[in-house]
């Protein structure tokens, strides 16, 4: 009974054992174990994009109340595999004039870094790739590396409309960076650790509970991260064909297709870890470790189908009213959210202390922000036309 | 040779390799890019010294914002972005005789001094220890007050310059 409980642990542990009886020497043993971890990590990525872009077809066809992918057996739910088939055999196209290293090195610096998060990320007590004691700073410090990938593919493509999408990678993704940074500081404030089991653990209170104007503001600063609509003007297909990947065919675009989905799943259990309590579910991770993965696994599919909701629900923003909003309304309020934060964790050492005061302030912090943007759409709506548009341009 | 030997070589193959890259190449974005690999075995390094939040913040700094933006300074200047361009311009010559003047200062300090080195490890809580040293009066809040400062003042003044008049 004991061994089921405990599958993972005890599973690890149990192949540890056989291959040291085999007379393997212990430095070969641990290799062994880490390739196998490594590559269940990275097939975990991989079979991600299996699983999420029907569900993603699916989802978005019932919201729009039409069939989706209904031929590949059964209900379309293979299309994933017939559309990898059609990718490998489309046409390689490199652009004349274009910087062939560059242009070929892109794909391969986007789809790097997607698999590279889930080093870190915890799957239950003892079940992490490799618990870093800066874990959480590694999974941003990671998303710089997906910002140059970017910038090289914008360039590499020698188009125009690829190169307009690279401005805007920056302009977007380091805009929606300094928010989604502060609130994960808000997150280390309250469980007084940079690494993700720590903060896990941390979690008696689900982290959105006790500061849910933090766990809004990261999750709007992920869709825009994970480059999702209503926030993908990265790659607006009706603005600019699409963005950075236009120029890319075959393998090379299913490489950021992958890559894009593998963020998806990254960042969707980045937010169960944060702020949906990770791998605790009400006691249940005590009566039986076994069930830790599939714990996150059901959260992260729920923020996913948030994410999945949100795109079929809201029109894309207009790009300097996406930028707009990350730099006047979610860094001041994601900054004052942090220093409510500061002020609790030192106010009370109490956790149900800390959680009560911090909700209270939060319900107060929104119900200012309201009151100030109310009135400041009044004073756009009963100010002179004119005015008015102006007024709205800024 | 063990295994940190090992790693220790190819972090500064990697950094000395990016750095030569950016000096010889004739292509702006490319250097660029070099010194982005130089700056990754940089980190490398840092993770061998067990120094894992300088290599975070090095990887996040230096990778995600310096490198981008030398990258769209060179992109914003078009002359730069369509041709090859000469790596030397007519100031070759103090350049060079600054470069083998600062190599030399640093071959004699690295010669010269005594490096200590300490047997301690590396404590665990390391980060909480340098944050609290970052923030005590007795230690180091002036500097980074100075610095914080400092950093408000280029923003605020950045600001004023874009600004719309």
């Amino acid at each position: 009974m004991d061994f089921i409980l405990n599958f993972w642990v005890e599973f690890g542990a149990w192949v540890g054992d056989l291959l040291a009886s085999w007379g393997l020497p212990e430095w070969a043993v641990n290799l062994i174990a880490d390739f196998a971890g490594v590559l269940i990590l990275l097939v975990m990525g991989i079979m991600a994009v299996l699983i999420f872009t029907p569900m993603e077809r699916k989802v978005v066809a019932r919201m729009q109340d039409r069939p989706g992918p209904n031929r590949v057996w059964p209900y379309g739910l293979l299309q994933a595999l017939a559309d990898a088939i059609k990718m490998l055999t489309k046409e390689d196209i490199v652009p004349r004039n274009a910087d062939r290293a560059l242009h070929l090195l892109a794909p391969l610096l986007v789809a790097i870094p997607a698999l590279l998060v889930f080093a870190v990320l915890p799957w239950g007590p003892g079940l992490i790739g490799q618990d870093l004691n800066v874990g959480i700073l590694y999974i941003v410090a990671i998303g710089a590396i997906h910002v140059l990938a970017i910038v090289i593919a914008g360039w590499g493509s020698n188009n125009k409309y690829a190169l307009l999408s690279a401005f805007r990678v920056v302009n977007q993704l380091l805009a929606y960076e300094i928010p989604m940074v502060l609130c994960i500081l808000t997150v280390i404030l309250f469980a007084r650790t940079m690494s993700t089991q720590g903060i896990v653990e941390a979690q008696t209170i689900p982290y959105f509970v006790v500061t849910p104007v933090a766990g809004m503001i990261f999750l709007v600063c992920a869709l825009a991260e994970a480059n999702r609509s209503p926030v993908d003007l990265i790659e607006a297909d009706s603005e600019m064909v699409a963005g950075y990947m236009v120029e890319y065919s075959g393998m090379k675009f299913a490489m950021f297709f992958i890559a894009e989905y593998v963020n998806m799943f990254a960042v969707a259990i980045v937010i169960a870890t944060l702020f949906l309590g990770g791998w605790k579910f009400f006691g249940l991770e005590d009566l039986a470790p076994v069930l830790t993965p599939i714990i996150v696994f059901v959260k992260a599919v729920f923020v996913i189908f948030c994410m999945l909701w949100f795109r079929a629900t809201f029109p894309r923003l207009r790009f300097d009213h996406l930028v707009g909003f990350a730099w006047k309304f979610l860094v001041p309020l994601s900054l004052v959210n942090l220093m409510l934060g500061a002020l609790v964790v030192k106010l009370t050492e109490n956790l149900w202390g800390q959680a009560g005061l911090m909700l209270l302030g939060n319900v107060v912090m929104v119900a200012v922000t309201a009151f100030i943007l109310n009135r400041a759409a009044r004073r756009v709506r009963e100010a002179p036309a004119l005015k008015r548009i102006v007024a709205v341009e800024r | 040779m063990n295994f940190p030997q090992v790693v220790f070589i190819i972090a500064s193959a990697i950094a000395l390799g990016g750095a030569v890259g950016v000096v010889t190449t004739r292509n702006l974005f490319r250097a660029a890019l070099f010194l982005v690999l130089s700056f990754v075995g940089v980190v490398g390094l840092f993770v061998l010294l067990e120094a894992e939040l300088l290599a975070m913040i090095q990887l996040l700094v230096y990778v995600g914002a310096i490198s981008i933006l030398i990258i769209f300074a060179i992109m914003l200047s078009q002359r730069l972005m369509s041709s090859e361009f000469r790596a030397q311009n007519e100031q070759w010559l103090m350049a060079l005789v600054t470069a083998v003047i600062l190599f030399g200062l640093l071959l004699v300090v690295l010669l010269r001094v005594n490096w200590p080195t300490s047997p301690a490890e590396v404590p665990s809580d390391a980060i909480s220890l340098l944050g609290q040293a970052l923030v005590s009066p007795d230690q180091f809040v002036l500097v980074f007050e100075v610095a914080s400062v400092l950093l408000l003042v280029a923003l605020v003044g950045a600001v004023i310059i874009a600004r719309e008049r």
